[in-house]
């Protein structure tokens, strides 16, 4: 009786839940179904447009405009190298500050924390008029540089609670055991980081790939990473559905993989650890 | 404990990401200050002397200021009691038993790793445009007059974009939260015969109370810098110029920079404010 219960309980979820999460997923779903109509189909009434041809011909028209895979490349350059860069500055830094605390440390980090939440566009103008100063404008180096100091913040934060995990005993111990600083680096803590270090990487990027301030504002048609390449889209001429979507899908298709591996990290990262 | 050795160790090793912080902070910053007190105008004379504080006197009492922060205020409000109302029950929801929970957690999450400019496009015209949309074809399919929802509903439209992509986020920090509660205690709650009403007030509620302050502090930080959604669907036109529009305008559109550095200054000074209630919270985290 009661398992009858439960079971009618669980149904009675499991509908509610597929129905809810179909609906946010909706969107998303909609532009895969659309990258595989012609443009002249997918803008007829939906039951029209799913019961139309299929096609990958949205795919390669994309795909021979010869920029789509300069933008999809300036993507990838930008938010793997300002994630790179962040790691390399960011990982002494964390490991010293959850290894070697100091009274400053606490102050240190809430400082930096105090860094992430000023507003790009009060700074909008002068990093625009450094970057005409320094030649960079519509640069990927610039791109790298600056996403690279938004996100430093998160990325010493995310390692320092990683690193915070790691129990020290094994730490002193290695010292006694006469491990010196860099021994003690390599063969003791960077293989308890990595699981760590990973999941850091994992959200920068994603965090990266997604920045639509910078990239708007300090690039044109040279170094412009898929975020602006798409927003090119908003003033367009003819029919341009199939195309949208099929340029949308492969732009975020490759997040959204990475995304769906980082939820727990996603949580730690975006909050400071302060749910976790 | 740690040696004399490794504290100096320790400080190297913390000076690049301290000092190229400082950098990006105050460089930036410092510059801001300097343009409000100019009038400055690159494309029109350049700088054109000091003119003390009437960039700030001038940016608020322009007549495109208190719109503009009136559409800030309804924007990040409405999203975040959208999200936090939407999330919590949601959360809950996703917490019950069933089947494929792995699964529908990735679909409700899916959104939040759109980019933005991407959502807003497709939510502009493959959704909400008024001849060819989604929206457009099922409101006919009922016999109905399609909505132009970018210009005569502009400020729900915005919304609805934004809180589609920040339900996620909500949902999935609260999801976290949820899920650290002491089932024994809620079980106990059952037992004493407390109601499913009662148990959601006086135990998941409080529990999640810290979780909704986070969500909160963060979203306003993160809804108060919007930009691409607007940028790609209405570009600030039919009152949905939020303040950080309003700046980018000013900077680099008519090219104004004193004006706008003036913006600038009110908008870092607003986030501030925020921030300074969200560090309070993560700092008594790291105590503990």
């Amino acid at each position: 009786m009661a398992r009858a219960a439960t079971t009618r309980r669980k149904t009675f979820n499991t509908i509610v839940s597929w129905s809810i999460g179909l609906l946010i997923f909706f969107p998303i779903l909609w532009i895969i179904v659309l990258s595989f109509k012609s443009e002249g189909d997918a803008i007829r009434t939906p039951l029209e447009v799913l019961t139309s041809a299929w096609s990958f011909d949205s795919y390669s028209v994309v795909q021979n405009r010869s920029d789509y895979f300069k933008h999809f490349s300036n993507s990838v350059i930008v938010a793997v190298g300002s994630t790179l860069l962040g790691i390399l500055v960011a990982v002494p830094a964390a490991w010293s500050m959850a290894f070697v605390p100091s009274k400053r440390t606490r102050g240190i980090l809430m400082w930096m924390l105090s860094t992430k939440m000023l507003p790009a566009v009060g700074v909008l103008y002068p990093i625009y008029l450094l970057c005409i100063e320094l030649g960079v404008l519509d640069s990927r180096i610039a791109l790298v540089v600056i996403l690279m100091l938004i996100n430093l913040p998160i990325i010493v934060w995310m390692l320092y609670t990683y690193f915070k995990e790691i129990p020290g005993e094994i730490l002193e111990a290695a010292r006694m055991d006469g491990a010196t600083l860099r021994s003690e680096l390599l063969y003791v803590l960077t293989p308890m980081a990595i699981p760590g270090i990973a999941s850091t990487i994992l959200l920068n990027v994603i965090l990266a790939w997604n920045e639509a301030f910078w990239t708007l504002n300090l690039t044109a048609a040279k170094a412009a990473p898929l975020t602006a390449f798409i927003a090119s889209y908003s003033s367009p001429e003819g029919l341009f559905y199939a195309k949208l979507s099929a340029a949308s899908v492969m732009a975020i298709a490759p997040i959204l993989i990475m995304g769906w591996f980082s939820q727990k990290q996603l949580v730690r990262g975006l909050t400071f650890g302060a749910v976790k | 404990m740690a040696t004399q050795h490794s504290r100096s160790a320790a400080r190297i090793m913390m000076a690049p990401a301290v000092i190229v912080l400082l950098g990006w902070m105050l460089v930036p910053l410092m510059m801001t200050l300097y343009f409000s007190f100019k009038k400055y105008l690159p494309l029109r004379g350049g700088d054109l002397g000091w003119v003390g504080f009437e960039n700030y006197a001038r940016f608020v009492s322009s007549s495109s200021f208190w719109p503009a922060v009136a559409t800030t205020l309804i924007i990040v409000g409405s999203v975040l009691v959208i999200t936090v109302v939407l999330g919590i029950l949601l959360a809950i929801l996703l917490d019950q038993p069933m089947w494929g929970q792995g699964y529908v957690r990735i679909l409700v999450i899916a959104p939040f790793f759109v980019m933005p400019t991407v959502s807003g496009l497709v939510w502009k015209n493959m959704f909400m445009d008024p001849v060819n949309g989604f929206f457009a074809h099922l409101w006919r399919a009922f016999g109905a007059e399609p909505i132009q929802w970018l210009s005569q509903a502009s400020m729900p439209s915005i919304v609805m974009i934004v809180s589609w992509q920040w339900l996620p986020f909500a949902t999935l920090i609260l999801l976290t939260a949820i899920q650290s509660l002491d089932t024994e205690q809620v079980e106990a709650a059952e037992m004493d015969g407390a109601k499913p009403f009662g148990r959601f007030l006086y135990i998941v509620l409080p529990h999640l109370a810290r979780a909704i302050t986070v969500v909160i502090l963060i979203q306003t930080i993160f809804l108060l810098s919007i930009f691409a959604e607007i940028f790609v669907t209405t570009a600030g036109a039919f009152g949905t110029k939020t303040l950080t529009y309003l700046i980018f305008q000013r900077v680099l559109e008519s090219q104004n920079v004193g004006l706008g550095s003036a913006g600038g200054v009110y908008a870092i000074i607003l986030a501030n404010i925020v921030a300074i209630f969200l560090m309070r919270i993560v700092g008594k985290n790291l105590d503990r």
